[in-house]
């Protein structure tokens, strides 16, 4: 057996401590260890953005991120986007668009736009399609979700 | 009076009619009476006493799951397909 | 029946009942599911393209700590060749079961081979390298001309062709062929004045949905199987657990969790009896998850294929006659959607004479599974491409030609049916007065195409209940797993029976212990055949509340009438509840109200689309752009607009994959060379405009609203409009998919 080791970070504005082998990735830990089971894998290899999160205020594949990595670090995960009795108003764009069919990559999704917004409150179309091209959705062709976006980012 | 399209790989045995009444008030008499007129045909469509799984029959255009002492109506038009499914 | 009225919820945009748990990642996938004591299995693959199995030893395996347990095709009953009944179409048990677990030849990259379950992922993975297999190589068969070729690799030595009952005298990779004929195709082609003849290849590609397969399985002691798992029918994956495993069905239940796409993919099982034979061996709950790559190598995508299509016209533009042979590859094992294809390859198009082949062929690639109306795209890219020719040739517009020979009621298609009230005639219609059509489009490498499509869409089971709740609402149990917003497009016909606001049904998905048999969400027919199941369940609630209000007013039950959500007496007393308030009073009136409905409906209409697209073609790289995209389609009454149009704007999407980028690339040794989400390069949304879904609405006879199936057509038009626009960008035919930036440099010559 691999020896686990011990880390400390913060997720979702909690603090948190578990145990992880070295090689297990972000999404792993989230997923297996502290059942955070909103992340999605659809690759495990960074090309689908279906596990994104925001980690110190960037936006991460948390496939390719080491769970070792984050100690001292604070991940934001899609359990932690909406108020207890409130949506966030990217979800309720989600909704109001129907920017979702199947809602596999909805929260990597909300997760890329909510990294936007964050930093660019006013995108234009080709921001929001260049952001987000690093998200696969094989379902809704974008269309609803480049406009439930846009329209996120006027209603705040 | 039921009508059976005949698929065109069968039409060989019906002197090639592609389109024939057939007595019949269920699909087993229509297979029946098609096999007696036209000796081969059932064992193309039946595997024992049912359709063979890999045909599907498709009432008035319809592909429906038949069971052979299932009614058809009178002004009923069968065709006999190969079995396929959609995505 | 479907007359135009006024609906109060019907076609109206609620909020879909599973999207809060959608948008906060509280919805529970197949992966998602934890169970305390769980294994995790991992299955090895065949690296050999065909290969015969000539041992396997797991002693190693066997000695790493943590492993718990492994299977082979060993641990399978001993399969038949019989073909088993699956509901969804015949499948010869041997061949299912070698492609759950190969037993005497691995017959692609990527065949199962052999699994193992351990403590973790991790050590069923290093336990899989330590799996010693010996195998004796085989000289692969990789494409459908080659594997045609008489003195070609034999897949399979008891494989003959047949061809409706005749079989063939010596062994084949041709394993089937199919034909329809009608009229006279001699005649119809001498009476044509321009006859057109091309041939065409695509590629295989893969339906491409985000999830991988997953499943969790466990067995009881007292022998009752269960297994979790994302799947687009609950009810089929229990048959083809009971075949697979030779175990009784009432043994078997299967939990549909929510699933992250399909598209036909996920109809058939790979690690589902992979699971439960790991979960009957060790004991303990197996969770079994596939990789990237083991979906690209070990599902069915749907078939590469070659396609000769031939057409002839007079001068004002009338088709005579058509023909085509079209050679699927079924993948390692028969059973390609050729027959499909036959059905819809010229079905848009009332044409006397006609005359259609198809041959189902097996290669040495995955075995092929359904994927968004299968058959259908492949048959279009030719059909529709060659069209476009005539209609060049005889100086026509190219939605002319179209209109002058599009199918209408009455109209019989060459592999027989009659088409009913059809909607093909209105979405050419649209097109041409639509914006985008009558818009100029003069830019040099500028091109315009279209291109129509067909797909008959099915009906099959569907099992609804509903209960009423004191408070006015209803509860909606159904078994059609919700991939694209069903739950709210079932859920909204219920209320519209019921008078009541789409949000005051509930409706849930149940396993196979909780519902009638139902079909799978596929073939188009969840919104329409569980929709109508629903309206019959809804129907049954008022027939039951309308004997609840006689009785509270003391009343015959003929003199109670029910509309608008309010039950009301007529004949003398002057009474009138609404459906919430009795719902407060049926404890006092004789206890619970469920509604029920089995349904088999057989008018499912068939759907229809054309296209009209902008591209921009870059002669130095060869990459096409796609600049406004237009999607015209008959959805025969849309319950909830705004998901069919994300079905066809999916759709659309999906077929511009398939048009410019997708395909599996093959090196001769039979090995897929970009099992990857960045090699395989499917659609981003930096590559696509806005996707303009233009609904029309012909109503469906065969249904009380008038619904049509909308989720399987808008993937059909996409590949030849755009290869019809890039031939009016830069004046060559393209008759390759996919139309990748080489091909189009090496069509223009410059490579």
């Amino acid at each position: 057996m691999v020896r686990k080791l011990h880390v400390q970070t913060a997720i979702n504005g909690e603090t948190v401590e578990f145990l992880c082998e070295p090689r297990q990735s972000l999404l792993e830990v989230l997923r297996d260890e502290l059942h955070l089971t909103g992340a999605k894998e659809g690759c495990n290899n960074g090309n689908c953005g279906a596990c994104s999160v925001i980690l110190d205020g960037r936006l991460v594949n948390s496939c390719l991120v080491l769970g070792v990595e984050i100690d001292g670090k604070s991940v934001e995960t899609i359990e932690g986007v909406a108020e207890p009795e409130k949506l966030h108003p990217i979800q309720d764009a989600f909704l109001e668009n129907a920017a979702l069919q199947c809602g596999i990559c909805t929260p990597g999704f909300i997760m890329s736009a909510k990294a936007l917004l964050d930093k660019n409150p006013n995108p234009t179309e080709h921001e929001v399609r260049y952001w987000l091209a690093g998200n696969l959705c094989r379902c809704t062709g974008y269309d609803k979700i480049v406009r439930a976006v846009l329209d996120a980012a006027s209603a705040t | 009076m039921p009508t059976v399209a005949i698929p065109s790989l069968m039409r060989n045995l019906t002197d090639g009619e592609d389109i024939v009444s057939v007595k019949g008030n269920t699909l087993r008499e229509i297979i029946n009476n098609l096999e007696n007129r036209y000796p081969g045909t059932k064992e193309k469509l039946c595997d024992g006493d049912r359709i063979h799984p890999s045909v599907n029959v498709y009432i008035n255009g319809v592909l429906t799951r038949t069971a052979m002492h299932d009614h058809v109506d009178e002004d009923a038009e069968l065709h006999f397909l190969p079995a396929i499914s959609g995505g | 029946m479907s007359e135009n009225k006024e609906y109060k919820v019907i076609g109206t945009r609620p909020i879909r009942h599973d999207g809060v748990d959608k948008v906060t990642g509280r919805a529970i996938y197949g992966a998602d599911f934890q169970i305390t004591g769980l294994l995790h299995g991992r299955v090895l693959r065949s690296p050999h393209a065909h290969a015969k199995i000539v041992s396997i030893d797991t002693s190693r395996a066997e000695a790493l700590p943590g492993v718990k347990g492994i299977v082979t095709a060993q641990d399978l009953p001993a399969a038949e060749d019989k073909m088993a009944d699956l509901g969804e179409g015949a499948v010869n048990l041997k061949y299912l079961c070698d492609n759950i677990l190969a037993s005497d030849k691995a017959l692609y990259k990527g065949h199962a081979i052999a699994a193992v379950a351990a403590t973790n992922p991790h050590i069923a993975g290093e336990a899989c390298t330590l799996l010693d297999v010996e195998y004796e190589v085989l000289p692969p068969v990789l494409e459908v001309r080659q594997a045609m070729e008489p003195d070609a690799p034999i897949l399979h030595d008891n494989i003959r062709t047949s061809s409706l009952g005749e079989t063939g005298e010596k062994p084949s990779n041709v394993a089937s062929h199919l034909q329809h004929k009608k009229g006279d195709i001699e005649k119809g082609f001498t009476e044509a004045d321009v006859v057109i003849e091309r041939e065409f290849v695509t590629g295989t590609v893969h339906q491409g949905y985000i999830e991988p397969h997953n499943a969790t399985a466990l067995y009881n002691p007292d022998g009752q199987l269960t297994v979790w798992c994302s799947t687009q029918g609950a009810f089929t994956v229990r048959e083809q657990l009971a075949e697979i495993l030779q175990y009784p069905i009432s043994k078997i239940k299967v939990v549909p969790l929510e699933i992250g796409g399909g598209f036909g993919g996920k109809i058939n099982v790979y690690i589902k009896p992979v699971a439960a034979l790991l979960a009957k061996k060790t004991g303990k709950p197996v969770k079994v998850l596939m990789n990237r790559a083991d979906v690209f190598e070990g599902t069915g995508p749907t078939p590469a294929s070659y396609l000769t299509i031939k057409i002839g016209a007079t001068n004002d533009g009338k088709i005579t006659a058509a023909q085509t042979s079209l050679a699927f590859e079924a993948g390692a094992y028969p059973g390609s959607p050729v027959g499909a294809g036959a059905m819809c390859v010229f079905a848009p198009y009332n044409i006397e004479n006609v005359l259609i082949d198809g041959y189902d062929v097996v290669v040495n690639k995955p075995k092929t599974a359904p994927y968004r109306a299968p058959g259908a795209t492949n048959a279009a890219f030719g059909t529709e491409t060659v069209i476009d020719e005539l209609a060049e040739t005889l100086n026509m517009d190219p939605l002319e030609i179209r209109l002058k020979n599009g199918a209408k009621e009455g109209d019989r298609r060459a592999d027989g049916p009659v088409f009913p009230r059809i909607g093909f005639i209105e979405t050419i219609e649209a097109a041409q007065e639509h914006p985008h059509y009558t818009s100029s489009n003069g830019k040099k490498h500028h091109g315009r195409g279209v291109a129509s499509g067909f797909w008959f869409n099915i009906g099959l089971e569907s099992s609804v209940t509903i209960s009423v709740n004191p408070d006015g609402t209803v509860n909606l149990v159904e078994g059609s797993t919700d991939i694209g917003g069903t739950r709210a497009s079932i859920a909204m016909q219920a209320a519209e029976v019921l008078g009541i606001p789409a949000e005051s049904v509930n409706p849930t998905v149940v396993d196979t212990n909780s519902i009638g048999y139902t079909a799978v969400t596929g073939g188009s027919r969840t919104t329409y055949a569980t929709g109508y199941a629903a309206y019959e369940a809804a129907q049954d609630v008022v027939k039951q509340m309308k004997a609840r209000a006689a009785k509270l007013w003391d009343v015959d039950e003929d003199n109670i009438q029910f509309a608008d959500g309010e039950f009301s007496s007529i004949n003398g007393k002057e009474e009138q509840i609404s459906f919430r308030d009795l719902s407060a009073k049926l404890s006092q009136t004789g206890g619970p109200v469920v509604g029920r409905a089995t349904m088999n409906p057989a008018g499912a209409g068939g759907a229809f689309a054309t296209h009209v697209v902008d591209v921009a073609v870059d002669e130095e790289t060869g990459k096409v752009e796609i600049l406004r995209y237009t999607a015209t389609q008959d959805a025969g009454k849309a319950i909830h607009p705004s998901y069919v149009e994300g079905q066809i704007q999916g759709g659309v999407v999906q077929g511009i994959g398939w048009a410019l980028n997708e395909e599996y690339i093959y090196n001769d040794e039979g090995e897929m060379t970009n099992a990857s989400f960045l090699d395989y390069r499917m659609p981003t949304c930096l590559d696509l405009p806005m996707i303009d879904a233009v609904i029309v609405e012909v109503p469906n006879p065969g249904h009380p609203y008038g619904v049509r199936g909308v989720g399987e057509v808008p993937i059909v038009p996409p590949p030849a409009a755009i290869a019809n626009a890039i031939y009016d960008a830069i004046g060559v035919r393209m008759t390759e998919l996919p139309m990748s930036p080489d091909r189009i440099l090496k069509a223009l010559g410059k490579i």
